[in-house]
């Protein structure tokens, strides 16, 4: 029993499949990464997921429940935060949450309550009579965030939730999203092409052009994809030789190198030596951003240089 | 039921509360048809001379009542496109609230909306000379009430049919000038061509500033009036019933790829 579970998906539009055949399963509690370029079909998974679009084919199941068959009842189990911004900024910060609340069938009084106690939990219960449109945009995406959380939903989807973000507010919703995770139990999918967010998260599947082509816990895919490397610079005779004894390769002009597993280990015992001068030295752990690239490839997409030579040939 | 009428009740208090917010929406849309009304009113009342029976700044009051209607109603239904643009309406799809109730609640609250302004406008009435009994007012509001729920459910249903802001100056041009001016707003329809007559005769704001005439001038009702109340008040229902059906079907059918 998966919060989660997909099977053969697929999604045409006009003859181009967005989603091509995916199956993966996401657990009960997981933080689940959903990575890919742009156009690699992310959304569209998530619209198909969260019921706002129909598969072309195949079958996925949220809480159990079948996503074409018993879409209502999903919805109730759902909660989505999307990637652009979807609140009404003509009304209040209280009267949003408390419309969302409604239209899930909450008393007025447990969404008066609950909605107190995200905010305060999201420090913007000062914020609670402000019209949305006097928000900052990290605020917004805060009050967003546990808009999402006010039904309890049992899955929540988050659609690239830090997109637009500067760093500082964008640690601060991964901190907060984490948070979530923690007091509510809440499984969570989330999307993003941001990929270092991804590295502590329980698990990932990463997508292109459709198709996953990995997933997994996001350390065991990094050793899976392979060592690091360790170099060291050295001017001197006896420090090499004692370099080229512990298995470092000589690279020429004084750098000597090792790949390794485990670069702490090597360092630790390295550096435990007596007698070494060591001009510089240089650690290469691969991190998610070299597995991704080296999964998905990094061309160009076609989408971004076909734009310029059409609008070239309108013109002429 | 809870979960059919709850979200009804909420949209349309989300677009009251908007719409009462907005002050200058607000005056603008009730400034617009009293500038019609008095200085087109005045203006043409010296041109044109008897045979109505009524001035003619009187005479456009229903007409007058019509627009506001019209432009009220459709405006707040049209604004099923604005929240779709601002993806507010992608927030309500995604819960657990029927499509039904979502289009409903839409043409509920255009209806009130447009009810309220229509009510303010019916205030003129006693300031050009026009005076009616509480019996009148009271079925008169009833007529408001029936002619914004069809203008309202008119532009949900075609809301549901658009997909962009640039199509709402086309509709604008298209439909609601032409709806107003093939009204009887401005004139008799008997005055007019046949084939102009027939489009009026598809236009449901003709029978609702109809129904209007023949409650504001009882006594000259006979020669202002194009049809007969009995004739107004079932082509309303049915009109209404049929827009708010298309409407229902339309917003339904656009939810889905």
């Amino acid at each position: 029993m998966n919060a989660i579970e997909v099977q053969d998906l697929y999604k045409s539009y006009n003859g181009t499949r967005a989603v091509n055949g995916i199956s993966f399963e996401v657990g009960y509690g997981e933080l689940f990464g959903f990575l890919g370029p742009n156009g690699a079909g992310k959304t569209t998974t998530i619209s198909i997921l969260c019921t706002l679009l129909k598969p072309t084919a195949g079958r996925a199941t949220i809480a159990d429940l079948d996503i074409t068959r018993e879409s209502d009842k999903i919805r109730e189990h759902i909660g989505l935060v999307f990637q652009e911004t979807t609140l009404d900024v003509e009304l209040t910060t209280f009267e949003n949450l408390l419309f969302h609340a409604y239209l899930y069938g909450m008393s007025r009084e447990d969404a008066a309550r609950r909605i107190d106690e995200l905010l305060s939990m999201i420090g913007l219960q000062n914020k609670r009579n402000e019209l949305v449109k006097h928000l900052s945009g990290g605020m917004k995406r805060r009050l967003e965030l546990i808009r999402g959380l006010l039904h309890r939903p049992r899955v929540l989807f988050l659609d690239e939730p830090t997109i637009g973000l500067d760093p500082q507010t964008r640690a601060n919703v991964w901190s907060f999203i984490k948070e979530m995770k923690r007091v509510e139990g809440t499984t969570i999918f989330v999307t993003t092409h941001y990929i270092e967010e991804a590295s502590d998260f329980d698990r990932i599947a990463i997508i292109d052009h459709g198709r996953i082509v990995a997933v997994g816990n996001p350390q065991r895919l990094l050793s899976e994809m392979g060592q690091a490397t360790v170099t060291f610079g050295t001017a001197d005779s006896a420090t090499a030789q004692t370099l080229l004894r512990h298995g470092m390769h000589d690279l020429g002009n004084g750098a000597y190198q090792i790949k390794t597993e485990d670069p702490d280990l090597f360092l630790k015992q390295v550096m435990n030596l007596q007698g070494l001068r060591v001009n510089d030295f240089k650690v290469n752990k691969p991190v998610l951003e070299e597995l991704y690239i080296s999964l998905t490839g990094s061309e160009i997409r076609d989408e971004y240089v076909d734009r310029p030579a059409s609008k070239r040939r309108h013109t002429r | 039921m809870r979960k059919i009428i709850l979200p009804i009740y909420v949209i349309t208090v989300r677009d009251l509360k908007k719409f009462f917010r907005q002050r200058s929406r607000l005056i603008g849309m009730i400034a617009r048809p009293l500038t019609w009304l008095f200085l087109i009113g005045t203006g043409l009342n010296q041109v044109i001379r008897g045979g109505l029976g009524v001035s003619y700044i009187q005479f456009i009051l229903p007409g007058i009542l019509g627009m506001t209607i019209l432009f009220s109603a459709m405006f707040s239904s049209i604004s099923i496109v604005w929240d779709r643009e601002f993806g507010f309406m992608k927030e309500i799809l995604v819960t657990p609230v029927s499509r039904f109730s979502i289009a409903f609640g839409k043409i509920v609250s255009g209806m009130l909306v447009s009810t309220i302004q229509g009510i303010i406008i019916m205030a003129a009435a006693p300031f050009i000379g026009i005076r009616f009994t509480i019996f009148e007012a009271l079925l008169l509001i009833v007529f408001i009430m029936v002619v914004s729920m069809c203008i309202a459910a008119i532009g949900v249903f075609i809301a549901s049919m658009i997909k962009s802001f640039e199509s709402f100056n086309i509709i604008m041009n298209f439909i609601v000038m032409p709806m107003f001016f093939l009204s009887g707003a401005m004139y008799p329809i008997s005055v007019l061509p046949a084939f102009m007559r027939y489009l009026m005769y598809l236009n449901p704001l003709s029978y609702g500033i109809d129904s209007f005439k023949h409650v504001m001038f009882v006594e000259f009702a006979h020669f202002h009036s194009d049809f007969s109340l009995f004739a107004d008040v079932v082509l309303m229902i049915v009109f209404t019933l049929g827009s708010t059906l298309l409407a229902a079907v339309a917003f339904n059918r656009q939810q889905k790829e």
